[in-house]
């Protein structure tokens, strides 16, 4: 065990912390210092690391990251491909840092009903309570590196705050940026959903260059009774960059938090799903797909804790893994003594392409509850025979029914995004890296 | 319907074949010849969908003797889609569901994969949902269909249904239709087999796999075939089958020993 290379390459991840101007939010402040502290304390992890068993990130703390001071000059016209029609509400952000010109505001009507679509810095003073009381406290820094990293950095960020009641129609597009090389962004998004509101919240990583520089978000969405929260979350990060996530969601009383998390890009990926179900009658789906080729590896670690009685969870997550790509996936759910009648499904499916394709898949049951109906599986494969049969059967040629049964099998997580013209443009991605030539 | 100068499109001879290492097809002989309806019946486990599967060409089947001509071709020289490409339809049991591909784009990929076999133009995804909108009005079904994934949580008889969309679009020499009728609702089935007749002509040929009359009094067979045990043991005209509907299977078993005896 090299300390020396461990503390080196976190010294590295914490270059120009220092020299972040104070924030006017004490909250912000008083997290940093006490995020610093943790880095400093905690040390990457290591394959020895339980939770990093499969995952091996050494090759992060080869290379020398800084953070970006000025965001590029970047135009609408540069970037508007990554937009999304129904999406008119925006927050751009490049290599971390947010981009006003590029960003849209929320309508004025939701604005005048106190809806909240801004950078965390730009927050005004009304929401000052709002702020002080959720950022933060969905994360947990204690064995996380790259959450007190990010906390570390906390500055910006994207803030959505939904009012009681307020159902804001169309999708905001949290659009985050690469352009550069060899630098690091510390993405942060703080959603607040007030009792009965509704939102859809599309969480977006992209690159304009195949470079190397790491990502590393924390999401923190805070669900209050019966809100509803449609969260997709696309990362489509450059595929030498490393791009590091945690996402905590807490959902109280009747609320319902749906998800479909797409993974395409980086070398190495790493996501962090936290659900905790704190409130009676709460309903979470955690939709997945990783669809990896070449050297990629694409670990999701999520964990649905059930907290209250007569919660649901539905969790679907498939992986396509093609040449010597590797995915992983850790699903844990926790059953406690008090969640009596939860309802939990979970599905890992994997599609190995290749004989050199890797799958570590690890589902985790953990009940302490009586009264409950778990259902959880795991399936390690190629495509099915007697689908290709059929296909064939209809005069499709062998190629072309096994590129049609590998699309179909992203497809199916594509298909529950909420967002028409996005989903229409993943599947033409999920199409042209399924096509065999 | 049998006409004086039609083709042989079929030609099965003594077909054996196994699944697993347990022998299942016990040597068929069977011919079809263009314009020709016939009915194939008998028990369960008598070795009817294999029969179907194995001229379709499904590899978990092999194929232990005998020979099947289509066309004056050997059937085993070609592969599953080179049969279908040819005009051999399987419309199957069990069709299967396959979540993720979209019915409307599947469909045309097969009709257009035709429509290039046989030299004709493929159509683009405007025109060809014309022609598919069309071939469903026939069949009486909801367009919402083509929308969906293929055959996913369709009810038995809408899978039937799109069995028989996919043929009517495929215009087949040779439909082998197994069990269609099972699963069909008394209006769908008189629907289906409308369609069923409307595709026939002197120049291709149906062969039925049924357990029940009911379908045969739309479908009209030229001959009725028995299966039993992995082998024909009784061919006849359409009377044969209401004679089965009366007396059922055993009758067919007495018949033999009977012939045998004499
Ligand atoms: N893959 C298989 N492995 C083992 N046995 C099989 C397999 N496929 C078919 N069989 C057996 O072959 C026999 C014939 O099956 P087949 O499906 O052809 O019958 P069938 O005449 O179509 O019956 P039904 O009227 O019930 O549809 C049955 O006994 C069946 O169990
Ligand atoms: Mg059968």
């Amino acid at each position: 065990m090299s300390v020396g290379a461990d503390s080196k390459s976190l010294k590295n991840l914490l270059q120009g912390q220092s020299q972040l101007s104070a924030s006017p939010l004490d909250r912000v402040n008083q997290l940093r210092t006490n995020a610093v502290n943790q880095v400093n304390i905690l040390n990457l992890p290591t394959k020895h690391d339980e939770d990093w068993r499969f995952t091996d990130i050494s090759p992060l703390t080869k290379i020398s990251f800084q953070p970006v001071r000025e965001a590029s000059p970047l135009k609408n016209s540069d970037v508007e491909h990554f937009y999304l029609t129904e999406a008119v509400t925006r927050l751009v952000f490049i290599d971390g840092i947010y981009a006003p010109h590029l960003s849209t505001q929320i309508a004025e009507p939701f604005k005048k009903s106190g809806v909240v679509v801004s950078s965390l810095a730009a927050a005004s003073s009304e929401n000052l309570a709002a702020i002080e009381s959720h950022l933060g406290y969905h994360t947990e820094l204690q064995d996380n590196i790259f959450a007190a990293l990010n906390t570390s950095f906390l500055h910006e960020g994207a803030l959505i705050i939904v009012p009681r009641n307020i159902s804001v129609e169309t999708p905001i597009h949290l659009l985050f940026i690469a352009t550069q090389k060899e630098v690091s962004s510390h993405p942060r998004c703080l959603l607040i959903a007030e009792p009965n509101s509704r939102v859809t919240v599309i969480e977006d990583y992209v690159t304009l260059r195949e470079e190397t520089y790491i990502t590393n978000t924390v999401a923190e969405f805070a669900l209050a009774d019966s809100a509803h929260v449609d969260h997709v979350r696309i990362q489509r990060d450059s595929k030498e960059a490393f791009h590091i996530a945690n996402c905590s969601v807490s959902l109280a009383q009747k609320s319902n938090y749906q998800s479909v998390s797409i993974a395409f890009g980086a070398r190495i990926s790493r996501y962090n799903l936290n659900v905790l179900l704190k409130g009676e009658g709460a309903e979470c789906t955690a939709d997945g797909l990783a669809l990896i080729s070449n050297r990629q590896l694409a670990d999701t670690h999520a964990c649905i804790d059930h907290i209250k009685p007569h919660c649901t969870s539905h969790q679907l997550h498939k992986c396509i893994i093609d040449d010597a790509a590797h995915a992983v996936f850790n699903g844990k759910i926790i059953v406690r003594p008090d969640a009596q009648l939860t309802n939990s499904t979970q599905s890992n499916r994997n599609l190995l392409l290749t004989s050199k394709a890797r799958i570590d898949t690890k589902p985790q049951l953990e009940i302490f509850a009586d009264d409950v109906k778990c259902a959880h599986g795991a399936t390690i494969g190629q495509l099915d025979n007697e689908e290709i049969f059929y296909l064939k059967s209809r005069g499709l040629s062998e190629v072309t029914a096994r590129d049609l049964l590998t699309y179909a099998f992203g497809a199916e997580v594509i298909e529950r995004i909420p967002v028409a013209s996005l989903k229409l443009r993943l599947e033409q991605v999920v199409h042209k890296q399924t096509q065999r030539d | 319907m049998i006409y004086q100068d039609s083709k042989t499109l079929l030609k099965i001879r003594g077909l054996c074949a196994t699944v697993n290492n347990s022998e299942i097809l016990k040597g068929i002989d069977l011919t079809i010849k263009s314009g020709e309806i016939h009915a194939i019946m008998g028990t369960n486990g008598s070795g009817k969908s294999t029969l179907a599967k194995v001229l379709a060409g499904h590899t978990s089947y092999e194929i232990t003797g005998g020979t099947v001509d289509f066309e004056g071709k050997n059937l085993f020289d070609l592969a599953p889609e080179e049969r279908a490409r040819a005009g051999i339809f399987l419309g199957f049991q069990y069709p299967i569901e396959i979540p993720g591909v979209a019915n409307n784009q599947f469909l045309r990929l097969a009709f257009n994969t035709a429509q290039v076999q046989q030299n004709k133009d493929e159509l683009d995804p405007l025109e060809f949902d014309d022609l598919v909108r069309e071939k469903m009005k026939l069949l009486e079904m909801n367009p919402d269909f083509l929308d969906r994934s293929v055959n996913e949580n369709f009810s038995g008889g809408e899978k039937k249904r799109n069995e028989i969309l996919q043929m009517s679009l495929l215009d087949p020499k040779i439909a082998i239709l197994d069990e269609t009728d099972s699963g069909l609702d008394i209006d769908a089935l008189r629907i289906v087999s409308n369609g069923v007749n409307q595709l026939a002509n002197k120049d291709n040929a149906t062969i039925l796999v049924t357990h029940y009359q009911r379908m045969l009094n739309y479908i009209v067979p030229d001959y009725v075939h028995v299966m039993d045990s992995g082998r024909i043991v009784k061919t006849g005209g359409k009377e044969l089958a209401l004679d089965l509907e009366k007396h059922g299977y055993d009758w067919v078993n007495i018949e033999k020993t009977a012939a045998v005896g004499a």
